[in-house]
């Protein structure tokens, strides 16, 4: 079956294969006047024109309006587009997920991520400064992708218009915020980077002993 | 006497000017809106009630907006072109009985500026004096689409021309006279005495060529969008080429109104049912202009010529001998 679908696939000589296509049937242009003239009646008098403007009429009378009206009404995007970032927290603690760890600074291929980190009292790494320029970020996803701690996520904000050409995004703005988190109301990324479904029963666990 | 009748023209004149240019606007609000539900959108929507308002906010946006006269231009010729358009376009008016003759408080009012006896042939003369509005304006600029377009303009114009006087000569030759009202008053017998039954083919090739004199969707050459921007309007701003704008809307007006007074009874016998029945056909004229910009592809420039002087002038000539045939 697969091979067959491939064969499909790889047949260029369509019509072979598929019945639906046909020929289509163009006849020579005319070259005499007469020819020509013929051409023009046969145009003239077989009505397209008519049918032309009744296609319009029935789509206006029938009143089948497709508008959005975008600020008022809002297309579903996907889950898994990938928009504005996101700083998630961990689901046990409330605490932010990201460790500082600065890989999305290094992959970022626009070098729009800007990270700087400090040790607090408790002698842990923490993000001090962190922000993205949305002016120059690309959307590719590559840090939502090595981000090792699924921390930094697209999320499903696009309206990110702004009068000047840098517009930076910062780490609390990012950051889900605590009553989000208390309310249980944060919201696991789907796409790029994220663990795919079922992730649980597919990983083994690590020995303990060789 | 004298100055009655000069207050009474002056009136008919500012009510004519002020009602046309704000059919004008209202005309580009239905136009959007027709379009758009043919097409399944739903047009202006957010000034006012169902985008009502769009046209007054166009309307300061046009008056608002920077006068630019661009440094290469012939400035003169280029600030006079609008004015041509949208004068000649009113100038048109003068002869058109816009309804039947009514009485207000006591005193007649005829709806015409100027019941001249040689209405029609004022019509076209003026009309075709509107050319002047896009080949100065097109030629007056300093880019290549505004030539290309101000060229066309001169070349379908005056090849139209001939077909509107041609295909109106038939009809003109039964009723005997060239005023908009002798024409009224020769189909004021009810629908069986339009003349459009009489000279049908009249009627299609004055319709068609209608659509080139107005420069509307099948013959749309002159400032046609995707081939040469916005033609002679490519270089102007603001209100001057709103004045390009409001001169063809009011050119369509005029021809919606011109076609039923020449071919379909006009407004009949002056009753006011026959008042409503031309606004009706008005009505049906100006919704075609719209409906067929939805529907049908524009042509070349090329097929505009041959269909023109191959097709149309040929048939108008034999339309108007087998006229005088059947007469004598
Ligand atoms: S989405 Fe791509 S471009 Fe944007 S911040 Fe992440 S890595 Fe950089
Ligand atoms: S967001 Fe992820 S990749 Fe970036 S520094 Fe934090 S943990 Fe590392």
């Amino acid at each position: 079956m697969h091979n067959e679908h491939n064969e499909h696939l790889k047949n260029r000589n369509v019509s072979e294969l598929d019945v639906n296509y046909y020929m289509v049937d163009i006849k020579d242009y005319p070259t005499d006047s007469w020819g020509k003239f013929k051409r023009v009646v046969q145009r003239s008098f077989r009505g397209e024109l008519f049918v032309g403007l009744w296609v319009v009429l029935r789509e206006m009378i029938r009143f089948d309006i497709h508008t959005v009206k975008y600020p008022e009404e809002k297309m579903p995007i996907g889950p898994r587009y990938r928009a504005v970032h996101e700083m998630k927290r961990l689901w046990e603690s409330d605490t932010e997920r990201c460790i500082g760890c600065g890989l999305c600074e290094k992959i970022c291929i626009s070098n729009c991520i800007r990270i700087d980190t400090k040790i607090d009292e408790n002698s842990r790494k923490e993000v001090s400064e962190y922000s993205i320029n949305l002016g120059r970020c690309i959307f590719c996803g590559y840090c939502a992708e090595v981000c090792p701690e699924l921390a930094i996520t697209h999320g499903g904000e696009y309206e990110n218009a702004s009068d000047q050409r840098e517009h930076f995004i910062m780490y609390q703005d990012m950051l889900t915020p605590l009553d989000t988190m208390k309310a249980g109301a944060q919201r696991e990324f789907e796409g790029f980077g994220a663990i795919t479904p079922h992730e649980d029963e597919r990983v083994k666990k690590t020995p303990l002993a060789y | 006497m004298e100055t009655a009748y000069l207050i009474e023209t002056v009136i008919k004149i500012v009510v004519i000017l002020l009602i046309f240019s704000a059919l004008a606007g209202i005309g580009t609000y239905f136009e959007r809106k027709i379009l758009a539900f043919m097409q399944r959108r739903l047009g202006p929507m957010n000034v006012g009630p169902f985008g009502l308002l769009q046209v007054a906010a166009d309307g300061i946006k046009l008056f608002t907006k920077e006068d630019i006269i661009p440094t290469n231009v012939v400035a003169n010729v280029f600030k006079i072109a609008p004015v041509i358009t949208a004068a000649t376009a009113f100038m048109a008016a003068a002869a058109i009985p816009f309804l039947p003759s009514f009485t207000l408080f006591g005193y007649e009012v005829h709806p015409i500026v100027a019941d001249i006896n040689i209405g029609i042939l004022y019509i076209l003369g003026i009309m075709g004096v509107g050319l002047y509005g896009p080949l100065l304006g097109g030629m007056a600029s300093a880019n290549k689409f505004s030539l290309l377009s101000a060229a066309r303009g001169a070349a379908v114009f005056i090849s139209y021309e001939v077909v509107t006087g041609l295909s109106i000569l038939a009809p003109i030759m039964m009723v005997g006279s060239l005023s908009l009202i002798d024409f009224n008053n020769y189909q004021s017998g009810g629908i069986t005495s339009w003349l459009v039954w009489s000279q049908p083919v009249a009627f299609v090739l004055f319709w068609i060529a209608a659509f080139a004199e107005t420069g509307r969707t099948p013959f749309h050459l002159i400032a046609n969008d995707h081939e040469i921007i916005d033609g002679f309007g490519t270089e102007y701003s603001g209100m001057r080429w709103g004045l390009f704008f409001i001169g063809e809307y009011a050119n369509m007006f005029f021809i919606s109104f011109v076609i039923p007074l020449l071919f379909l009874g006009g407004y009949g016998d002056g009753s006011f049912l026959g008042a409503i029945g031309l606004l009706a056909k008005v009505a049906f004229f100006f919704f075609f202009f719209l409906w067929t910009r939805a529907a049908w592809p524009d042509i070349r420039p090329d097929q505009l010529m041959w269909l023109c002087w191959k097709v149309l002038m040929p048939i108008a000539v034999l339309n108007i001998l087998i006229t005088a045939i059947v007469m004598m």
